[in-house]
């Protein structure tokens, strides 16, 4: 079942890796707009979970339906064209690229979508300005800071204007105070276009950013809007 | 804690003597402090009143007190409503959760679903807390932040026991 | 205060301490040994590439080391069997030995067959101690040969049959030994012979064995030499430093794990050594093995028509020991130069950021001073032949300087790379994400280059010499109108005898014409740089030559063709006079071209030729008398039947070993140029498929290192083609820029060799099929790093460790 006014849905994920599964049965909506913080011990499938919703990973059984496609059926090429420009990612570390300089790393989405350099460096300037890293424009990530890296990463993601941002242990790598920036950053950009977040976390003060959370153990995922 | 609750789920898994109840409260619960048989008696006789116990039969002979009580259907109404509803997040929650689960294991009742309505309950308080530090002053942050913190430990002892139910349950039920 | 300070006092009793001492450095080499063999999959890869591209530059040391010694082998043993020129050219000056038992008579005659020589010594023992020729056993009696094992492999051979009838009048008696032979493939016999002596140009001989004086070296092949060596050389050098360099990256990050257990910067350094060491170890193993895996190739590399023996092919004990003793410390010594730029801390590997800039000054110095010190040179050689007299070359100042200038080129190379990358800009996601990976670490690149250039550059150089010196023999010798013609030439012979010995020829099976006179050239009395032929015979060889009409003994024509010569200026009454060419014994003949001479036309013998000159009768001119006359004869055979040229020998041959024919045109010698040329592409490819591997370790090793960072792109929708030609822009840029720099800098080169040797006919298109291969390279590398990079964008690796 497809909760209406969902943008984003899993209805019975099955994914194994080896003989390690991890996800059995795994169902998922998310409206526009919200943020939903998934949750659950390590190992639990959590990120498969994100892996599996954004079509990096192709499901073993279930499908992915976004705003009306069935992710699960799209090959990989379409599927990373949704992701370059649907889909915005954050990482916990390591996801931007040593030789490039902040504000090219920012810009790569939009000129892996085509845009002349100029432009896609404009606009990337433009959310590295709204994320306070706009010093850092000429630098490589390698000479920043962990927080300054992290919202040259999220400015990455917002610069598509997504309509999903998966954000995979944002804060992991980052101190609380850098860790709360972040996600207030983070959440008042999605907030404000209107962008759903999926966000894998185990902290809970991150969670608290969320509008609802479920738990992912052992495959499966709990909503807790049912449990209360 | 509720010492009422956590007799009626003591008594879910089968009629007992009053001492025997004291026994089983003391070595799930009482580690530290042993419960008075007078607390027995006191709130077994306010449970009976309420009629969520009812005295299965009496013994001759023999010791003080040798009245046999069994819970009724309310009884075990009230220990799953009990058990089902989050604690109000507060410090020191913790004995509560703990007998909680312990009696949730020992009753056969599902004591992650217990965690994660506790979890639930508290990451609510924890949004609410995050909403005011956003649009609050400094002063109001750092209050937040006491709060929030201190519900995150909470949290992680959360997340700690649901990791460790398994290995609960059997400890309880050995 | 605190009594126990960490590590005071109580440290030397409680802790383990390590070895001291030499002891420690034992430890710690062992250690970087033990790393470099025993380091996993990776590890032993990286050993491996050190060890091959270690050894390929110690198989080429140890070829080139052994050339000086390869050549005074063979020289010596030359010598050692020779006893100074013998027959028509002998020195009549030189004393014959005084005759004795021990002595014996001695003449090389000489012989060809399919164009490949084969040398005869005929022997007559004067004694029973006669001395032999090296390798010889016993001295063959008359009507018997001991032959070198390839003349008899050859006379037993389906291919030796027309030979076999050549040497119909000998029995072997045996086969000569190595000591007598200046090559394997050398056709060599010595035989028996009761008709040489004195008068044949025979040589008396107490012993074999002559001390040749030694040519001095032209200057301008002292200069090729040099340039050969440093062509050679420097690749070899920068081949080693880089092959030292393979998967350096993984080498740090275990040494930075080593810091944190505690090793100290010393020991670090010292167990980098060890596993430097170990590979270059091995590389000397690899290399001896190469080199005696190629030294056998050394038989079919001719230097005049003889190959080389493999065991010649040795470098002497100095230069083994050096190479041995060299190249490992060469080794270290990069690994440490390595290590100097990197601070190997604890916690990964910090190399020192902010790259230091390249410094251009010292780089250009080298260069610029080699260029200064070739200028002059190439001037002033522009043109000249080689072995001009006075060639005012100063050989030392252009090899220093061509030495100077290929080494200045290597060390300006890496600045240029990073010059050149820090230039690009632009571009798509692709080419932007491999350029800046290229700015912010070009040291694997500019190596990757410099190692291409030198190698290709060398290659294209020398292959274009080869092609420019080869192209002057390029004719087909079937085109050549000369390709039949042959001349004998032999001891003077009466009327009776030359006619026996033409029509000898003429019988022989493929013959077309032949004709024999005795011929001398002639000076006029009083001017002796005026010159003609005198050629004697009876009337009915004279009528072969010219249209003489009657004749008689004594008579003496003046024979003449359309040919404009000196003909004109030996008219009736001219006084001339043929001087012997040596002094000695013989006699100037003087004599007077009669009145009675009449001016005839000559005819075409069978070369074509106009037998012009004065054509005299036996009673007119004493034969015998004129010194230094030899009888000529010209033969023409059938065109394209090489056979009838051997038959024509056999037939010269039974007249007398002595009598050697000659060829006109159309000789062909074994030709190096297609050993050299597979030889050069074979190592140029064999470098170019190292410097592949090399950059497939890196980049291997730089996406391994990245895996997350490519499985967070990818995830982020990066398409792969994008990171695939990332992959091949990377590798790409630097190799073209190789190869570039190396066309350029190998034709400037060969231009530049060729200018100096005065050669023509460059092939400027040599570097193709090495430019062909560099182009594949950068394929092949990036096809290879596919799988891996497929391998490393999966979702998988964005999971946390």
């Amino acid at each position: 079942m497809i909760p209406a006014g969902s943008l984003l849905s899993a209805v019975g994920l099955r994914k194994s890796y080896g003989p390690t599964r991890a996800l059995d049965d795994a169902d998922f909506s998310v409206h526009p707009g919200e943020v939903v913080a998934v949750m659950g011990p390590s190992g639990s499938g959590k990120s498969t979970l994100l892996h599996c919703l954004a079509g990096i990973v192709r499901p073993d059984a279930g499908t992915v339906t976004y705003d009306g496609h069935r992710l699960t059926d799209l090959p990989d090429a379409e599927r990373s064209a949704l992701r370059r420009g649907e889909f915005g990612f954050v990482f916990q570390f390591g996801q931007l690229v040593p030789e490039l300089t902040c504000v090219e790393n920012a810009a790569l989405p939009l000129r892996l979508a085509g845009l002349r350099r100029k432009e896609a460096e404009a606009k990337a300037l433009h959310w590295l300005e709204r994320l306070d890293v706009a010093d850092a424009r000429d630098q490589r990530p390698g000479e920043v800071s962990g927080g300054q890296g992290q919202r040259v990463a999220v400015a990455r993601a917002l610069v598509t204007s997504p309509r999903v941002i998966f954000a995979d242990e944002p804060t992991g790598a980052l101190d609380s105070l850098n860790g709360e920036r972040v996600m207030e950053l983070l959440t008042a950009a999605a907030r404000e276009t209107r962008a759903a977040v999926v966000l894998v976390t185990h902290e809970s003060r991150v969670a608290a950013y969320s509008d609802r959370e479920v738990i992912v153990r052992d495959g499966t995922v709990r909503d807790m809007a049912g449990v209360l | 804690m509720s010492i009422g609750h956590t007799l009626l789920g003591l008594l879910e898994s089968g009629p007992r003597h009053g001492y025997d109840l004291k026994r089983a409260f003391d070595e799930h619960f009482g580690h530290d402090r042993p419960l008075h048989y007078g607390q027995v008696y006191a709130t077994m006789s306010r449970l009976l009143k309420n009629g969520l116990v009812e005295v299965d039969g009496i013994e001759q002979g023999g010791g003080p007190d040798r009245k046999r009580y069994a819970i009724t259907e309310a009884g075990v109404t009230d220990v799953g409503q009990w058990l089902a509803r989050p604690e109000k997040p507060e410090p020191y929650l913790q004995s509560t959760l703990y007998t909680k689960v312990v009696l949730a294991l020992l009753t056969g009742r599902s004591a992650a679903g217990l965690l994660d309505a506790q979890r639930a309950e508290h990451l609510r308080l924890m949004r609410g807390l995050t909403e005011r530090k956003r649009s609050g002053d400094l002063a109001d942050q750092l209050i937040c932040d006491h709060a929030l913190f201190h519900l995150e430990a909470d949290l992680r002892w959360l997340e700690v026991t649901a990791a460790r139910l398994g290995r609960l349950a059997e400890a309880v039920r050995a | 205060m605190t009594k126990r300070k960490p590590g005071a006092g109580g440290a030397e009793q409680g802790r383990p301490t390590g070895p001291r001492g030499p002891a420690r450095w034992i430890r710690d080499l062992c250690l970087g040994a033990r790393y470099a063999v025993a380091g996993g999959r990776e590890g032993l890869l990286r050993t491996a590439l050190t060890a091959v591209g270690v050894g390929l530059g110690v198989a080429l040391l140890l070829l080139v080391a052994s050339v000086p010694s390869a050549l005074a082998d063979r020289h010596a043993r030359e010598t050692a069997r020779s006893v100074g020129v013998t027959g028509e050219f002998r020195d009549p000056a030189e004393p014959d030995a005084r005759r004795g038992p021990d002595t014996l008579l001695y003449q090389e005659v000489r012989t060809d067959f399919h164009d490949k020589p084969v040398t005869g010594g005929l022997l007559a023992p004067d004694g029973p101690d006669a001395p032999r020729p090296p390798g010889v056993d016993r001295l063959p009696e008359p009507g018997e040969m001991v032959v070198s094992p390839a003349l008899a492999a050859l006379l037993a051979s389906d291919r030796g049959a027309l030979l076999r009838d050549r040497f119909a009048a000998y029995r072997t008696v045996g086969t000569i030994g190595h000591a007598g032979l200046v090559g394997p493939d050398e056709l060599l016999y010595y035989a028996g012979s009761d008709r040489i002596g004195p008068a044949t140009g025979a040589k008396r001989v107490d012993r074999f064995g002559y001390d040749e004086p030694d040519v001095p070296m032209s200057p301008v092949l002292v200069v090729l030499t040099v340039l050969a060596c440093v062509v050679l050389l420097t690749p070899v050098a920068v081949f080693i430093g880089t092959s030292v360099r393979f998967g350096g990256a993984g080498r740090d990050r275990r040494l930075a794990a080593l810091r944190l257990i505690g090793a100290d910067l010393r020991m670090v350094r010292r167990i980098a050594a060890g596993e430097a060491l170990t590979g270059a170890v091995l590389g000397l193993g690899v290399g001896a093995a190469v080199f005696l895996a190629l030294r056998e190739y050394a038989r079919d590399l001719t230097i005049r028509d003889t190959g080389i023996f493999p065991s010649d092919v040795m470098p002497t004990p100095w230069m083994l020991a050096l190479i041995v003793v060299a190249v490992p410390a060469c080794a270290v010594g990069v690994t440490l130069f390595t290590l100097r730029g990197v601070a190997v801390e604890p916690l990964g590997v910090v190399r020192g950021t902010a790259p230091r800039r390249r410094r251009l000054w010292w780089r250009l110095l080298v260069p610029a001073l080699g260029a200064v010190l070739l200028t002059p040179a190439l001037g002033r050689a522009s043109g000249r032949l080689p072995g001009m007299p006075g060639l005012p070359v100063d050989t030392w100042q252009v090899a220093t300087g061509a030495a100077l200038l290929l080494l200045g080129v290597t060390a300006l190379l890496p600045w240029g790379v990073e010059a050149f990358v820090a230039r690009l800009r632009g571009g798509p996601p692709s080419w932007q994400l491999a350029v800046r990976r290229l700015q912010l670490k070009s040291g694997p690149a500019a190596r990757a280059v410099s190692g291409i250039t030198v190698a290709v550059a060398g290659a294209i150089a020398v292959q274009m010499v080869f092609t420019g010196v080869r192209g002057e023999f390029d004719t087909s010798p079937e085109a050549l109108a000369t390709h039949s013609q042959l001349t004998g030439s032999y001891a003077v012979g009466s009327p009776r005898q030359v006619h026996d010995w033409v029509d000898r020829l003429r019988r022989t099976e493929g013959v077309r014409a032949a004709s024999g006179h005795v011929e001398r050239y002639v000076g006029k009395d009083g001017a002796p740089n005026t010159v003609t032929s005198v050629l004697v015979g009876d009337c009915a060889t004279l009528a072969e030559l010219a249209d003489i009409g009657s004749c008689r003994d004594g008579d003496v024509f003046l024979g003449r063709s359309d040919d404009p010569g000196h003909a004109d200026a030996f008219g009736p009454g001219t006084k001339v006079v043929a001087e012997p060419y040596t002094e000695g014994p013989a006699r100037p003949y003087r004599w007077t071209v009669p009145e009675s001479a009449r001016v005839v036309r000559t005819r075409p013998g069978p070369t074509g030729e106009h037998p012009d000159g004065v054509l005299a009768t036996p009673g007119a001119v004493d034969a015998a008398a004129l010194p230094d006359a030899r009888t000529r004869l010209s033969v023409r055979t059938e065109p394209g039947d090489p056979d009838a040229i051997e038959r024509v020998r056999n037939t010269a041959a039974g007249i007398d070993p002595a009598l050697r024919i000659d060829r006109r045109g159309g000789v062909v010698k074994d030709d190096n140029y297609p050993l050299v040329h597979r030889g050069l592409l074979l190592g140029a490819g064999g470098m170019l498929a190292l410097i592949g591997a090399g950059l497939l370790v890196t980049t291997l090793e730089q996406l391994r290192e990245r895996r997350r960072m490519l499985a967070a792109l990818v995830a982020v929708g990066t398409p792969r083609r994008t990171l695939a030609w990332s992959v091949l822009w990377q590798t790409a840029i630097p190799v073209l820029l190789g190869m570039a720099i190396a066309v350029a800098g190998g034709l400037g080169l060969g231009w530049a060799v060729l200018r100096l040797t005065g050669a023509r006919g460059a092939d400027w298109w040599a570097f193709l099929p090495v430019a062909g291969a560099g182009v594949g390279l950068i394929g092949l590398v990036t096809l290879a790093t596919l799988p891996v990079l497929l391998r490393m964008t999966r979702p998988e690796g964005l999971r946390t460790e």
